[in-house]
């Protein structure tokens, strides 16, 4: 059994000033398996992967590769030897094409064959099934395509152990079972997987063993069949857990008068952003929701409706009165909040404090001239954070230095304190551990039920089916369907999305 | 005993990561090189001027006074740094422009101040110059926000042109006033021992406490230098809040090219403010603020201004050549470039990480 | 249509400024009166133009420094505006750099223009021949003014100049003539290297290497710049050192110098404590001089244009021309030399 380990890490700890981010980890993996790194945030996922990939020198512990041991001292080490990693955020250049980012820094010699190599890029890329070609260049590519990108990078390299942080984050249903397939033809090949990953479905459905961190500690390690999914959350959230079927919403869409006048509506709204016009309502205490694959022009319906992007022409109503909503402020005045699908790019103010970032929206909506005083600031802080129950060392932490989970309670409080009565969340839940997706589901629910109106995307259905009660399907850049009631369930969604025979349903 | 060393390296730890903590070592460096050179460097001296009026001398009053101008600017140019990501290197040319201002329209109404207007006309060029500076602010911050030109490359226009623009107003007279009165604002109101400039620089600082007290400008400036985008989303101006910046720097130009002119009554177009817009980008990266835009502290930019006056006064009172003042600056840039490098505070932050980690492993192993 | 509006807004601004500033300018005095005073500048205008080219106008291609650089370009460039225009006889184009290379481009870019004469005040002394040269094979005669240059005499006509070593060893040997019985000077230097500092400075230092009772409390530059040479000045009033000559290489200098005498109550001038010289005869350095508050100002003649003009139409006397350069003495300076001399 032991004879085909291919990495061994054994008594690693790691510790940053004041924090132990790692305390005496061992961490096993085999030849041909895949191997999911599991816990909540803050529990070392991201650390273990970082020690093993030489981007922090490990405090004490030691590592071998196929039974040899092995000093890592930087990234670049690591991919000597056979080690190669795709980030959870994504480490690549947009400013240099696909086939540069692709062999950036692996090229041999001062002369390299760049039309060898932008053809050997398109072939790979093909290969996989990745919409881009060689010569794009890759900021312009979607966040979905830049991550496969560098999956494909990862992949073209001879490795013995792939690391994937949260490849899947960005990535819609199909791009998920390409992934897949690719992931099980290298264990074919006898390469070592380790998945970091929040998707419980992902991991039942692609990986053979499970390791488990809590609090820098281990927790364990299971082979899949021996661990149910309720017994998984409950070891990573050190308690017993109320299942994810709990928050099944005790469904207030009855509660919702569709007959009165809508908290928001637009007729024909037009972006530049590549979105048709489309007419959309929500009504008091509703928790509506729009899905799509990548691309389907979801995001920038909503970002429309905010005024993020430039609106061309429509009507826009709030509470029946017509207004003119051209910038984001416009919007805020409204009522009207935004959380945006980009934490880091849109959302967060990294440097800020979380104190500053909680209230940077209400503070612009009350105005330039008109500061909170400090103690004022700090008491919404102060309220919020215990509120949302976000993890920081104090209010005057810069944001950046949270988990990504905080960052975006963070961003929740922010929007939370600017008290809209219409709230948008833009995938809230990406890249957060399931305690935080489980608690901003009902959060939503909750606010709902006090009478806000919430717009929820998300890229996974079973989160949509479980908050919304009504669901805004597009397709292309247009609106192809609205679910409600039974209509709400997998297949009709999957269905509708596909487009084709089941278009009747408008 | 272990804890209160702990404590007492967390008081250490946390004075070393205090932004003013570059600026304040420097400065404590060089009054710790003069006082051992000359402890006479420090002697302050309350003597009848050639008008008769006591006043204070020696050279730290002379640091603090000439200092004023650098001071004053780098309010702006920190809060230019902070939201554009930027610096502006125009300023000493506008300070031409601006003290070319104010020396024409002193010299063109120069029969009513001999004829008791002294004040009004004072007031008026001076307000004009306010005027006219902030315009080229805005004309330098328009090209950074809305044509969104790099700020070093947007402002290299004025660079290029303000002394030609500044000499122009002037018809390239070699203007001189003759009214005393007129150099108070450079040197010393009469009855009163301390430099006009002090109190100049210290109107101005109140200013600006006020100004980032009742308004939003810290929150705003660093949201937008940080993530421009981020703040749009949160109903910011991006592009409003980087001109506002330049049009604050505007208005310190003008009140630098003031007090300039007013040293000395008359104005040298192609010297005057010479490369003060190195000192005052300096002045900024001394006071450990990032040259890349976002969080700044303006104390810290202050002191960095007096720590480089205090050097200049220094390296004069040492008869360094005044060409080669720049060379002991440059070894200062250096120094401060080597400091803020990722890979020195990543090489301190190790180290200290390694002894923290030592020290645990340690209390760890008692406790067994 | 956004975007344009904004675009639209800032140019506004950027033409308001423009607006502003020639809302300034007017009303100004005219620019060029300064000159109409200036000396020895009436001979010769008379004499009709010579038979150069079919009678029509003398091409000439002006090459010189920035005129914001100092008073004395300033003056120069007046100078030459006010005597090489049409009423003379002259069709004149100006070059103005600091910059040797962008001189020398210049004057590639005369000659091609095919001008007859080439005035060049340049700005580094090397570099010059290639264009000399082809010049010559142009036709074109080259005639330097102010500033001398390392190629071969033959490459031009004449050079007008200034000596500043004569300057300097005239304010000496004035020093000299105080008899005083020591000298404590301190010593203000213009931008190292340049000519006036090299022939300013020579005099002086070959002076007190000479001189028992002559000393040198502190030797500077401040480029130029009276703010710095206050600074240089404050910096030795606040050591506590004693001086009693300031010997600043130009008039500015000397003014910054005097600020920080002001205000350390050092008293300056004629029959006080310090003595003080400047160079370059700026009107209001003469004022001062007139009041007493200086002692001596050396003149550096700006005005090469009527030396020009009348090699230009009466030929060539001789190679090196050095004009005739005063120094004023604050006990002797009238109101008619301010007039005259003041530039």
């Amino acid at each position: 059994m032991m004879e085909n380990v291919v990495l061994e890490m054994r008594g690693i700890c790691k510790y940053f000033p004041g924090v132990r981010a790692l305390e005496q980890v061992d961490f096993t993996l085999r030849e041909g398996e895949i191997h999911a790194l599991m816990g909540e945030n803050g529990a070392g996922k991201s650390t273990l992967i970082k020690v093993l990939t030489g981007v922090y020198p490990k405090d004490a512990g030691y590592v071998t590769l196929s039974g040899a041991p092995v000093h890592i001292k930087s990234p670049q080490d690591a991919q000597n030897i056979g080690i190669a990693t795709v980030y959870q955020e994504i480490t690549l250049c947009p400013n240099l094409t696909v086939a540069e980012n692709m062999y950036i820094g692996r090229t041999k010699g001062p002369f390299t064959n760049w039309s060898k190599i932008n053809s050997d890029s398109d072939r790979l890329l093909q290969e996989l099934g990745i919409p881009a070609r060689a010569k794009d260049q890759l900021g312009n590519c979607s966040i979905a395509v830049q991550q496969m990108v560098a999956i494909a990078r990862a992949v073209d390299m001879d490795c013995k152990v792939l690391i994937l942080d949260e490849p899947t984050s960005s990535l819609d249903e199909q791009e998920v079972q390409k992934l897949f397939k690719l992931m099980r033809d290298l264990k074919s090949k006898g390469v070592g997987i380790i998945f970091v990953t929040h998707f419980l479905e992902q991991v039942y459905e692609v990986c053979d063993r499970i390791t488990v961190l809590r609090d820098g500690m281990l927790v364990g390690e299971y082979i899949i069949e021996d661990l149910p999914r309720v017994q998984l959350v409950s070891k990573m959230l050190g308690k017993d857990f109320d299942d994810m079927a709990e928050i099944k919403s005790d469904s207030d869409a009855e509660k919702v008068d569709y007959d009165g006048t809508p908290v928001y509506q637009a007729i024909n709204l037009t972006g530049t952003t590549g979105i048709k016009p489309f007419n959309f309502e929500i009504h008091k205490g509703e928790v509506n929701g729009f899905t799509g694959l990548l691309g389907s022009g979801r995001s920038e319906s909503v970002r429309a409706i905010f005024g993020a992007d430039r609106v061309t022409a429509g009507k826009v109503m709030v509470n029946g009165r017509t207004v003119s909503i051209r910038k984001p402020l416009d919007a805020m005045r409204c009522g009207i909040s935004y959380l945006p699908e980009d934490r880091k790019k849109d959302g967060i103010v990294g440097d800020l404090s979380v104190r500053d970032n909680i209230i940077l929206a209400l503070q612009v909506m009350k105005g330039f001239f008109k500061p909170f005083s400090r103690a004022q600031a700090e008491k919404f802080a102060d309220e919020y954070i215990e509120l949302l129950n976000i993890k920081t060392a104090s209010q005057d932490t810069p944001i950046k230095s949270l988990s990504g989970g905080n960052q975006q309670k963070v961003i929740l409080a922010r929007w939370l304190l600017a008290n809209p009565q219409y709230l948008i969340l833009d995938e809230p839940t990406r890249g957060i551990d399931v305690g935080t997706k489980v608690e901003i589901q009902k959060l939503v629910l909750k606010l709902a039920s006090e009478g806000k109106s919430v717009t929820f995307i998300s890229s996974e259905i079973d989160e949509m089916i479980r908050t919304c009660s009504r669901l805004v399907v597009l397709r292309d850049g247009k609106v192809v369907g609205e679910l409600k009631g039974d209509d709400l369930n997998q297949n009709k969604i999957m269905a509708t999305i596909a487009g084709g025979e089941s278009n009747d349903i408008q | 005993m272990t804890s209160s060393k702990i404590s007492a390296r967390g008081f250490f730890g946390k004075l070393v990561r205090n932004q003013l903590f570059i600026p304040l070592v420097a400065l404590l460096i060089l009054v710790a090189i003069n006082l051992f050179a000359d402890p006479t460097f420090f002697k302050i001296s309350l003597e009848p001027s050639s008008t008769g009026n006591l006043i204070l001398s020696g050279n730290l009053i002379s640091i603090i006074d000439n200092a004023s101008e650098l001071a004053i600017l780098a309010i702006g140019m920190t809060l230019v740094t902070s939201a554009s990501g930027g610096q502006d290197i125009s300023v000493g040319a506008t300070i031409a422009i601006a003290g070319s201002m104010v020396l024409r329209f002193v010299k063109m109404y120069s029969p009513d101040i001999s004829g008791g207007k002294f004040a009004a006309v004072i007031i008026f060029s001076f307000l004009v110059c306010v005027v006219v500076s902030a315009l080229f602010g805005a004309f330098n911050g328009s090209l950074v926000a809305f044509f969104k030109i790099q700020p070093m490359v947007a402002t290299l226009i004025l660079f290029t042109a303000g002394r030609s623009i500044a000499a122009w107003i002037n018809n390239n007279d070699n203007i001189s006033i003759n009214d005393a009165r007129f150099g108070y604002f450079g040197n010393f109101i009469p009855g009163i021992p301390i430099p006009t400039p002090v109190f100049i620089t210290v109107i101005c600082l109140i200013i600006i406490a006020l100004v980032l007290k009742f308004t939003n400008l810290r929150l705003y400036a660093q949201s937008v230098g940080i993530n421009a985008s981020s703040s749009r989303l949160n109903g910011i101006n991006p592009k409003l809040i980087k001109l506002l910046t330049f049009i604050i720097l505007g208005v310190c130009v003008a009140v630098c090219g003031f007090i300039k002119v007013s040293r000395t009554s008359s104005i040298t177009y192609s010297v005057i403010a010479n490369n003060i817009e190195m000192d005052a980008i300096l002045a900024v990266a001394l006071g450990g603020n990032n040259l890349g835009g976002g969080k700044f502290n303006l104390t810290a930019s202050v002191i960095g201004a007096y720590v480089i006056q205090f050097l200049t006064t220094t390296l004069f009172k040492f008869k360094v050549s005044s060409s080669e003042i720049s060379a002991y600056k440059a070894v200062v840039v250096i120094l401060l470039i080597f400091i803020s490098a990722p890979v020195v505070r990543k090489w301190i932050a190790d180290v200290r990480n390694k002894n923290l980690a030592s020290r645990k492993s340690k209390i760890g192993k008692e406790a067994n | 249509m956004k975007k344009l509006v904004k675009m639209l807004v800032s140019s506004a601004v950027v033409g308001a400024m423009a607006f502003g500033l020639s809302a300034c300018s007017s009303g100004t005095p005219a620019a060029t009166q300064a000159s109409a005073a200036a000396p020895a500048n009436t001979e010769a205008e008379t004499t009709a133009a010579p038979a150069v080219e079919d009678g029509g106008l003398i091409k000439v291609g002006i090459i010189n420094n920035d005129p914001n650089e100092s008073g004395y370009r300033t003056a120069n460039d007046r100078d030459m505006k006010a005597t090489f225009t049409e009423e003379n006889g002259y069709e004149a184009s100006f070059f103005y750099s600091l910059k040797n290379e962008d001189q020398i481009a210049a004057a590639q870019k005369f000659i091609q223009d095919e001008v007859d004469y080439l005035l060049i005040s340049a700005a580094g002394t090397s570099g010059w021949d290639g264009v000399l040269e082809q010049a010559q094979k142009a036709g074109i005669k080259v005639i330097l003014f102010d500033r001398t240059i390392d190629a071969d005499p033959s490459l031009y006509e004449a050079s007008i100049v200034s000596d500043m070593a004569k300057e300097g060893q005239q304010a000496v040997d004035w020093l000299a003539s105080q008899n005083l019985s020591e000298y404590k000077i301190v010593h203000i230097q213009g931008v190292m290297g340049s000519s006036a500092q090299i022939g300013r400075s020579g005099a002086l230092d070959d002076k007190v290497a000479a001189e028992a009772n002559w000393s040198i409390v502190t030797q500077q530059t401040a480029e130029w710049s009276e703010e710095t040479a206050q600074q240089i000045v404050q910096a030795v009033i606040d050591s506590g050192e004693t001086f009693n000559v300031i010997y600043a290489e130009n008039d500015n200098m000397a003014k910054g110098a005097v600020a920080a005498l002001d205000k350390a109550n050092i008293s300056h001038g004629v029959g006080k404590d310090v003595i003080v010289i400047g160079f370059d005869c700026n009107t209001w350095a003469l004022e001062e001089l007139l009041a007493g508050n200086w002692n001596y100002d050396g003149q550096c003649n700006p005005f090469q244009a009527s030396y020009i003009d009348d090699i230009i139409k009466n030929g060539v006397k001789e190679k090196v021309v050095i004009m005739d350069e005063k120094g004023f003495d604050a006990t002797t300076i009238t109101a008619d030399d301010v007039a005259n001399y003041g530039i």
